[in-house]
């Protein structure tokens, strides 16, 4: 899912022989089979728990765990699942709200049940953020702070030196009750972004909340009603923050409504967890909590009918069904009452009908509504913008970019662009499309602390452009790899050393008595050979590092020196330069 | 004490709880410290709590002057006791101030349980829940092949906090331990037992009831604990103040910290509930919070009650007032729980007082019988603790079983003493690349074992090592024919492998006769072989570890020689 499309998330990674997969979500803008994944494509006949070492949800939001109880108690998983507290929290809470709208007003039959919510729920395993954990030996995960919505997370997936980071959904810029995504400089080989605005690049949100308030404002004032269809967690909160301290500053009296039951223990879940909001909430929390509303109360379904102006927020947030739908149908004959679609919607939503100009709509039943209301979108969703997208890009430098939950054609653009700047491969697979990028892992071993420091104390070369040649021996044993030193490495094998040494007769013109030729020989040498050790011993001869030089008297011609050039096979190259250099004769001396 | 040591070459600080880091200030802002210091987000935020409370009790009241003369020497020798037993007065300070403690907490990284913290490329260190309070935690200091476990202040009992992470501890080379129960006696349940009867005692006989503690920590359990038994013991009526300037904070920080909380809390937070009762005790009136004795205090206050408050050492905050108010009265009890400070002491200055003394310390850090426990759980190779571990303490020399006993015996470090640990690093990580990977060529050796001779460039960065393939040396410039002599040296010593293995004489022959050398001639020595090459004038000596070749300045030859020799044997 979520292959150049927004709605039922959900990636399946395999890297370095682990599978996971990446959010279970349902797609809001279909009713039949393909609300769900195809969990098929996974595996065709055998059993899911066996193939996945594990899924990872990334936030509350149905399109990214819709699927979850379908997913492990209907079609079968029993491994574990992660995600943040938050999450964990707020999860079964939608769930449950979503298994009501689907079961129990549409009337469905085999759908996931309350008690399959709870059994897959105790199969979750909570994380903290930044907290590494070892799913099994090789593979662990970690969670960053996303932004979006309360407990929104990014994960990295990371075995051996082979690593993927996920973003989920997430928000580089803080809002007025989260903070902002962050994530260090990782390196991951491939990072799967969302992309939902993937062309926009957003004013500022200022301006945004300015335009907001005023729209709403003008509506009151003129006794008109607004509709705000949001989701009961995330945006809803932001925006109440925001007209909460509008109606203190201005004084207003209008009632604003929050409906559905869910409203007061949404709050509450922010005030617990208030830890994941931004830090401005956090500082001020023991004096005044954001989330304690005074011009905010409960909605009765009776209200909808009261006479003057009312502020209503409603869930769900797409106008595809429940309450927001009801009053919807309610309020849009009128043209003083407005609607506010503050957040993304999906294809085949009323809501998405209506934004994109759609006045006449077919409801069940064949019934037409007409819609005279004013409707307004405003982005208030907290997506990553193009600008953000680059951001986070920047910050943890991929080798490749997958991009995901998003529309193909915006996609496309976003490629192109990626591509441009960063100089990476970038991918948009469909639905059900694999992507296969190629990893240069490298080989961790051991090298012998003993052989690492020789190497190390030599430090720096005078030219530290030349690279520094280091030699040693790597021992491979059952699936161990060990980098030794040579004598090491004999030494542990049970093997002794080879000689191999050479002594070469270099013939030199030499009229002179030997002691005189040797030092002729040594000054010679000396004179060349500035960087090494080039020593005169006392018994006549000369050494130039350990290659030995002797001087005897040729037998037969006393004009004639013998010298005996003795070197080892570690010596080859010293060695082989001697001879020929001493080949060409000595310089003449010079008086 | 800080000529043993200097702070400023300290590179990292690692906080296990918020016990235990009161003398931050101190180190941050006095010693040109410049490291980093890590902790959790509860223990830094309750860390702060106490240091405010502190800096708040302390400056309440203001010294117009301070004695200083006693500190002399010669003075301070003709003192009662304990002063005159006061080590290093001259080193003692002024308490820091609040823009000192601000300073200090902002220069700590937050982190979380398991996150795994890269230190200088060269270590990692991970903290680990230690079940003891809030976001306290062990840590573990660990590089490729060595893993140090630092376990302070722990607790196995079930309390608030979220509990002790053993398993991770496993596998440890050294096991640091320390902050193990000052009361190895006591029982914590029993003691909460005994507090909860001493206080609807004396509260039934009209009483009020004195709990001098710190603001956070046991105080959550004790109001857990009176939560669930006041309606019982028909206390409903009696009103419980806590007192501090941090009491509201306190309060409200430790509803918010979910995740660091044991499961059970964890679960009420998912309901939504608050995860601890005292919310509704304040819902209910029940419990009432002030920043201090005075303000809305005076005009709420009934008695009989229950006042917690500090400081627990009873020599400042407001825990002092009521020591005076209450002090006369045999119908009172004080009911010390904080196992920090001797109640003795504490009580001296008051006496004689009429006020009943209860001691019930709740100390929940590990006592020895579940020291013994964990070691056998965690089987590190060697453990380190306090000397005062390592035998029984001085008021009961017969309580053998009051006493770390492991297999080794602890080692223990004493003040001012440098302990060397007792392993030694023989490897560490390095990493081949793919392309120098892909051209090694892996020889069988012994069957199971093979063995590749490795040529590279080691690069080294951040503590990091990586071996990369050796660039192609340069093709000389095909201009520059002439060359002086000198340009010709050898740059830097280009090690050759080591060689191993024996020459086979028979097949050594045969190879110099294909590769045409027809006059060759063997003749056997002590040693070995020598097998001459009358033509060539050359004479090559085989034995069983080395080959000697002895040629006239013939460089083809001897190279050909060379390669010819080599064939039959293995590098390294």
């Amino acid at each position: 899912g979520a292959g150049q499309d927004v709605g039922r998330s959900c990636i399946l990674v395999s890297i370095a022989g682990k599978n996971v997969m990446l959010d279970c979500g349902m797609h809001m803008g279909y009713n039949d089979d393909r609300r769900f994944p195809d969990f098929s494509y996974i595996t065709q006949n055998g059993r899911l728990t066996d193939f996945l070492d594990c899924v990872i949800i990334s936030h509350f939001h149905l399109d990214h765990c819709g699927a979850l109880p379908y997913f492990s108690e209907m079609v079968g998983y029993d491994g574990p699942i992660y995600m943040t507290h938050p999450t964990k929290a707020i999860c079964p809470i939608l769930l449950e709200d979503y298994r009501k709208i689907t079961v129990d007003k549409k009337g469905e039959t085999n759908f996931f049940t309350s008690q399959m919510i709870k059994d897959c729920m105790k199969k979750v395993v909570a994380v903290h953020l930044h907290q590494t954990v070892q799913v099994d030996e090789e593979l662990e995960i970690k969670a960053y702070y996303a932004g979006h919505v309360l407990g929104a997370a990014m994960f990295q997936i990371k075995v051996g030196c082979e690593s993927v980071v996920y973003t989920g959904d997430y928000n580089m810029t803080p809002d007025r009750h989260l903070g902002a995504a962050w994530i260090d400089k990782c390196r991951p080989d491939l990072l799967i972004s969302e992309s939902t605005y993937a062309t926009t690049i957003r004013d500022s949100k200022r301006c945004r909340e300015r335009d907001f308030l005023k729209k709403v404002h003008e509506t009151v004032e003129r006794g008109g009603k607004v509709l705000i269809p949001v989701f009961a967690l995330g945006r809803a909160q932001e925006l109440c923050i925001l007209l909460e301290t509008f109606w203190e500053r201005m004084n207003l009296k209008a009632p604003i409504y929050f409906s559905t039951g869910l409203t007061e223990k949404a709050n509450h879940y922010y005030k617990l967890f208030i830890t994941w909001t931004n830090q401005k909430i956090r500082k001020t929390f023991v004096q005044r909590n954001m989330f304690e509303f005074k011009h905010i109360k409960a909605f009765d379904r009776a209200f909808a009918d009261n006479p003057g102006p009312m502020v209503v927020f409603a869930t769900p947030g797409m106008l595809h069904a429940g309450q927001s739908l009801q009053i919807f149908r309610k309020w849009a004959g009128n043209e003083k009452n407005m609607v506010i679609m503050p957040g993304y919607c999906v294809q085949g939503t009323v809501g998405h009908k209506i934004l994109s100009g759609q006045r006449k709509l077919e409801m069940e039943g064949r019934q037409i509504l007409e819609v005279k209301m004013q409707v307004e979108y405003m982005s208030f969703s907290a997506h990553a913008d193009a600008k953000g997208i680059m951001q986070l890009i920047r910050q943890a430098e991929p080798r490749n970019v997958l991009l995901v939950h998003g529309e193909a054609k915006k996609m496309e653009f976003l490629k192109q662009k990626i591509e441009q700047e960063f100089h990476v491969s970038c991918y948009m697979p469909a639905n059900g499309e694999t992507t296969t990028i190629l990893t240069n892992p490298c080989i961790p071993v051991d090298i012998s602390l003993g052989l690492l420091k020789r190497e190390t104390a030599i430090g720096p070369l005078p030219d530290a452009k030349k690279p520094k040649l280091m030699h040693g021996t790597l021992l491979m044993k059952d699936n161990s790899f060990r980098l030794v030193s040579p004598e090491q490495a004999l030494k542990e094998l049970g093997l002794a050393e080879h000689q191999l040494r050479f002594t070469c007769r270099v013939h030199i013109q030499d009229p002179r008595k030997e002691h005189e030729t040797v030092l002729r020989v040594y000054n010679h040498l000396k004179g060349i050979l500035k960087d090494y050790s080039v020593q005169h011993l006392p018994d006549g001869s000369i050494t130039v590092e350990s290659i030995l030089i002797q001087a005897t008297a040729h037998s037969e011609d006393q004009g004639t020196k013998v010298l005996l050039v003795s070197w080892t096979y570690q010596d080859e190259e010293l060695g082989s330069y001697l001879t020929s250099l001493l080949k060409k004769g000595l310089p003449q001396s010079t008086p | 004490q800080t000529e043993l040591l200097d702070l400023s070459t300290v590179d990292v600080i690692l906080i296990s709880n918020y016990h235990c880091m009161m003398a931050l200030p101190y180190i941050t802002e006095y010693t040109g410290f410049t490291g980093t210091v890590y902790a959790t987000e509860p223990t830094v935020q309750i860390g702060r709590l106490l240091m405010e409370e502190l800096v708040n009790s302390i400056e309440r009241v203001p010294k117009a002057q301070s004695a200083s003369m006693w500190k002399n020497k010669e003075v301070q020798r003709l003192l009662p006791a304990p002063l005159k037993d006061a080590v290093e007065v001259s080193m003692w300070r002024k308490c820091y101030t609040m823009p000192e403690v601000n300073a200090a907490l902002s220069k700590i990284q937050l982190v979380g349980y398991s996150q795994k913290i890269e230190l200088f490329g060269a270590v990692q260190v991970t903290p680990l829940s230690s079940g003891y309070a809030l976001g306290s935690s062990n840590w573990i200091i660990q590089s490729h092949y060595e893993k140090v476990s630092y376990v302070s202040g722990s607790s196995l009992l079930t309390t608030h906090p979220q509990p002790m992470d053993q398993a991770s501890l496993k596998n440890s080379d050294v096991l640091i331990l320390t902050g193990l129960t000052q009361i190895p006696t006591a029982n914590p349940d029993g003691m909460v037992g005994e507090f909860c009867s001493n206080l609807a005692m004396t509260v039934r006989n009209g009483g009020n009831v004195l709990v001098p503690c710190y603001p956070s920590g046991v105080i959550y359990d004790l109001l857990e604990c009176l939560y669930q038994y006041i309606d019982s013991a028909g206390l409903s009526n009696v009103p419980f103040y806590f007192i501090s300037p941090v009491a509201n904070s306190s309060l409200e920080f430790s509803q918010i910290f979910a995740e660091w909380l044991c499961h059970n809390k964890q679960t009420k937070v998912y309901l939504p509930e608050p995860p601890f009762p005292h919310a509704e005790l304040i819902q209910t009136n029940k419990l009432k919070h002030y920043p201090s004795i005075h303000g809305d205090f005076s005009n709420d206050f009934k008695q009989p009650c229950v006042v917690f408050t500090g400081h627990p050492s009873l020599r400042f905050g407001d825990v002092v007032h009521f020591m005076e108010l209450w002090g006369k009265s045999s119908l009172n009890t004080v009911i010390f729980t904080e196992p920090d400070f001797s109640y003795l002491d504490a009580l001296a200055p008051y006496q004689p007082l009429a006020m009943k003394c209860v001691y019930c310390p709740i100390d929940t850090r590990l006592n020895f019988i579940q020291v013994s426990k964990l070691l056998k759980e965690v089987q590190p190779l060697h453990v380190v603790c306090p000397e005062q571990y390592t035998q029984p303490p001085p008021t009961q020399s017969h309580r053998t079983d009051l006493m770390v006993d492991c297999q080794p015996p602890a080692m223990s470090y004493r003040r001012a003493e440098v302990l060397t640990l007792p392993y030694k690093r023989r490897y560490e990580k390095i990493e081949i690349m793919p392309d120098l990977a892909d051209s090694l060529v892996p020889l069988e050796i012994k069957p199971g074992i093979s063995l590749a001779t490795v040529s590279a460039v080691l690069h080294t960065k951040d503590n990091k090592h990586v071996l990369q393939l050796p660039p192609k040396p340069p093709q000389p410039p095909a201009s520059k024919k002439r060359k002086r002599v000198s340009d010709d040296v050898p740059e830097c010593k280009s090690l050759k492998p080591l060689l191993s293995g024996s020459i086979p004489m028979d097949q050594f022959v045969q190879t110099l006769e294909k590769h045409g050398f027809s006059d060759v001639k063997v003749e056997d020595t002590a040693k070995g072989h020598i097998v001459l090459l009358q033509e060539a004038e050359t004479l090559i000596q085989l034995e069983e570890d080395s080959t000697h070749i002895i040629c006239d300045n013939d460089e083809p030859l001897r190279v050909k020689l060379r390669d010819l020799v080599l064939k039959f044997l293995q590098k390294f």
